[in-house]
């Protein structure tokens, strides 16, 4: 067991944890923020992504001593009010049915927009290939990241986590 | 109010601005009953109760939507509350067989239109005028002649008092402001932010956390366990020997509780359990499907239904077709792997869990426990998906029997190779047809299914009867044109528990009935969906057709592209489906498009419904082209989503669904869509390269 620092949507959070401990569980169940999903745990689904200065990783596979002191993002952190354009994309498109995989989703659909602000059908694909969804909203998703891509350029930018 | 701790179950879904989450306290005073799914607060705030699980099939929102169009409020403006399991109160909960909105949709309607009439008569009573010179809109109920009017709050004390009407007036679906209307879900904006509860993420008080390592081979029994390195890990405090009660069979396994879970998972990965698996086969896949052929060709057939005379016609024949078609077992795989809350005291117990059955986990508790219904109390938080897996009382049943014998509540979570190992499956069939046509017509049909039968796995159940679910998915028409048929089975044993899977029985025989009667179609040498029409002697299916073959364009197909046509009819909806697929540059079949027309009667929200049959089409997808749980040495072999492999977004075929508008009564829609995909599948394949595919799963990438 050790004391770690984490920085999770621009809070600090000191908790005692075993090295070897996903950063998934220390966000569920140390810090209590229960958006990022269980999914796998091998990192093949995509429903624990959160943001590590600014990147998409799988923090079921990441030990929380290799978090500690970098910037996490997780869903909770990507705005107060859904106000960011994949949130408010996703709410027109009507993605999410049973909504499981869909922080997962959305956090690797905002990290794509961040890069590649208008993506093409293989750059959703490339990005988005690594989450699985039982529930079958793939059409929906590919979609919404279009739909995003052009709420972002038009009034809503993307980024900035807060 | 942190958002960690509390609960759940309360809901302010106002348009995502305020995602206020109600405690269980609060929740119980949230206004007057007009009867058990409507409640309104002397300020007019409603609050609509949900019966039924939400697991992604939109019931959350669809059963409001109903109630909202009848009591006349504005849906952005209600509590939407999940009930808890009370049968008494709400009549069967088990949100399975795509039945909420097809099995209470006229008793919703019903008792919506009487609560409207009672506030109506509360303000008639109010201005001493007649309630016909009255009506409600929006939450208020106005006086037609004075324009005066009171709000729904003013009103429900006293309305709450009147008798509700024998049988209050419903609206004419040419009314309706909101049933009909592709709404956005409700539940919707709490899936984009993290603040939806699932089952996974219930926290208690005092809360431990428990994983159970479970008899690989289902029924082995725990002959001895060794916990001294288990208790060695910092956070462990139990370690002992628990039940799970499967179809009435006990299974064993050895519960690890520690005071969070990644202690509690770390401590079962050093945990050693040895098992005693003598006196019951460990079968193979190999094993199980050669077994179910062996039954199949050896004749002890148990007889389902019959017409006529199958045999004697088949035989003097010219024009015979035979085909033998096997599909696989299948895991669930919700992408919330099973886990439950349990809280079970003295003289009571509380569950809280992604829970597709409420009332069923609560009289089966009562029972287990030896406690009275009113006693177990059943919550359901929201499913990350359920496809069946989920209704069941085997979860519930284990982590109750962890929490009375830590004395504490605890959170049981499987992991996801538990959840794809485990079982219960949707059990692998093997169908064995035979046809005879007659001048162009199918004269002689008959099926024979060989595999397990998921009604017969409780100890001492009698096998000698017919599986109930032999015809599923086979069109009623069919039977008035076929003048000779048989259907029967010849169920097959094994320890490997089964159970019922997204459209059940018919997600299997729709692949054989639907392939076969292409193959039918070929060998009397007609288009395949004129052939089905020739035999479908019903307008509401000539009507279905004819969109189908409208929409998909059949007729004008073009080369160089398969087309293939597959119709079902599951839990009272008619499928259609046409897949489109051709060749891409390197040479191998890809799909380009699915046209779906979806007839379930009356309905309440199209784009849900769409959602569904997308939905239920990509997991038709990956149990046909992508993943099957096979069996060695009885144990299941795939354990994650490594070697279970799943569809992705790249495999996502374009689809167009349409919904067609009668008036029919309502039919199901969460798995009715998945039946007809692959048939349709793989008779396209066969109009684009001439090769028939009759095992599943199959490699779309190697055709």
């Amino acid at each position: 067991m050790a004391s770690f620092i984490l920085k999770i949507n621009n809070k600090t959070h000191t908790v005692d944890a075993d090295p070897a401990m996903p950063l998934l569980w220390a966000i569920r169940d140390l810090v209590g923020l229960t958006g990022t999903k269980y999914g796998c745990g091998i990192a093949q689904c995509g429903a624990c992504t959160v943001h590590l200065n600014g990147n998409p990783i799988r923090s079921c596979s990441l030990p929380i001593k290799a978090a500690a002191g970098k910037d996490i993002t997780t869903i909770e952190g990507l705005s107060g009010d859904n106000s960011h354009p994949v949130q408010m994309a996703w709410i027109k498109e009507q993605v999410p049915q049973c909504g499981y995989c869909q922080s997962g989703q959305i956090m690797a659909a905002a990290a794509l927009l961040k890069k590649t602000p208008h993506p093409t059908d293989k750059d959703i694909d490339a990005a988005m290939n690594g989450h699985i969804c039982r529930c079958g909203t793939y059409q929906r998703i590919r979609k919404a990241i279009k739909t995003a891509s052009t709420l972002a350029t038009n009034n809503h930018p993307v980024g900035g986590h807060n | 109010m942190t958002g960690a701790a509390l609960s759940l179950g309360f809901y302010f879904p106002a348009n995502g601005k305020e995602m206020e989450v109600l405690n269980t306290e609060t929740a119980e005073n949230l206004g007057i009953d007009l009867n058990a799914w409507i409640s309104i607060d002397t300020s007019g705030k409603v609050t609509i109760t949900n019966h039924r699980a939400e697991m992604g099939q939109g019931s959350f929102q669809s059963v409001p939507q109903i109630i909202a169009e009848e009591l006349e409020v504005d849906l952005d403006q209600v509590n939407i509350v999940f009930a808890q399991g009370n049968p008494t109160k709400y009549g069967s909960q088990i949100t399975g067989g795509s039945s909420t909105i097809r099995g209470t949709y006229k008793k919703l309607l019903q008792l919506s239109a009487s609560a409207r009439e009672m506030l109506i008569e509360a303000a008639a009573n109010q201005w001493k005028v007649t309630p016909s010179d009255c009506y409600a809109e929006n939450g208020f109920v106005i006086h037609k002649t004075s324009g005066k009017k009171l709000g729904y709050g003013e009103l429900v004390t006293d309305a709450s008092k009147l008798t509700p009407p024998k049988m209050a007036k419903l609206k004419d679906t040419k009314d309706y402001k909101i049933i009909r209307k592709p709404l956005p879900r409700q539940d919707t904006p709490l899936k984009v932010n993290g603040k939806a509860i699932f089952g996974i993420d219930k926290k208690l008080p005092g809360m431990m956390y428990a994983v159970v390592e479970r008899s690989p081979r289902f029924i082995g029994k725990v002959k001895s366990f060794d916990d001294t390195e288990t208790k060695k890990i910092v956070g462990v405090k139990h370690v002992f020997k628990v039940n799970r009660e499967v179809f009435d069979n006990m299974f064993e396994g050895v519960a690890v509780v520690a005071d969070n879970l990644w202690a509690a998972m770390q401590g079962r990965k050093v945990l050693k359990v040895e098992w005693d698996d003598a006196g019951f086969p460990h079968h193979s896949t190999d094993q199980l499907y050669s077994k179910m052929k062996e039954q199949l060709q050896k004749g002890d057939l148990i007889s389902f239904k019959t017409q006529g005379n199958f045999s004697a016609v088949f035989q003097k024949s010219e024009k015979k077709v035979e085909a033998l078609y096997e599909t696989p077992y299948e895991s669930h795989s919700c992408m919330e792997p099973l886990n439950c809350v349990a809280d079970v005291k003295e003289d009571r117990c509380e569950i809280w869990g992604p829970i597709q059955g409420p009332d069923w986990i609560q009289g089966d508790l009562a029972k287990a426990l030896g406690l009275p219904m009113e006693k177990v109390t059943v919550n359901m938080t929201f499913l990350g998906g359920g496809f069946g897996r989920k209704a069941f009382t085997d979860y519930p049943y284990e982590a109750a029997m962890i929490s009375k014998q830590i004395k504490a509540p605890v959170q049981v979570v499987w992991t996801r190779e538990d959840d794809t190992t485990l079982g219960p499956f949707r059990p692998g069939m093997v169908y064995q047809c035979k046809g005879a046509v007659v001048d162009g017509r199918i004269a002689a049909f008959e099926t024979r299914t060989a595999g397990q039968n998921m009604d017969t796995q409780n100890p001492g159940a009698d096998k000698s009867i017919y599986n109930g679910s032999d015809t599923e998915g086979f069109l009623e028409p069919y039977f008035s044109s076929i003048p000779h048929y048989s259907f029967g089975d010849t169920p097959v044993d094994s320890p490997v528990p089964v159970m019922w899977w997204r459209s059940v029985y018919a997600s299997t025989n729709g692949f054989a009935f639907e392939s076969f009667i292409d193959e039918m179609a070929l060998a009397a040498g007609k288009d395949p969906l004129d052939f089905r029409r020739q035999h479908l002697n019903n307008p509401r299916y000539q009507e279905l057709i004819t969109k189908l073959e409208e929409v998909s364009g059949w007729k004008t197909r073009g080369k160089n592209t398969g087309y293939g046509v597959a119709i079902t009819e599951c839990f009272s909806s008619l499928v259609g489906e046409v897949v489109k697929v051709s060749k891409n540059p390197e040479g191998k079949a890809k799909i380009d498009k699915v046209w779906v027309v979806m007839d379930c009667g009356w309905y309440v929200n199209p784009d849900i419904i769409s959602a569904q049959v997308e939905g239920s089409i990509v997991m038709a997808l990956g149990a046909a082209t992508k993943h099957a749980t096979h069996f060695t040495d009885g144990k299941a072999v795939e354990k994650n989503f490594d070697s279970y492999k799943m569809p992705r977004i790249s495999d996502a075929p374009e689809i167009e669904v349409y919904v067609m508008d009668n008036d029919e009564k309502a039919g199901g829609v969460g798995e009715p869509g998945l039946p007809p995909f692959t048939p349709a599948l793989t008779n396209a394949i066969f109009d684009l390269t001439g090769k028939r595919i009759r095992v599943l799963p199959f490699n779309l990438e190697e055709v």
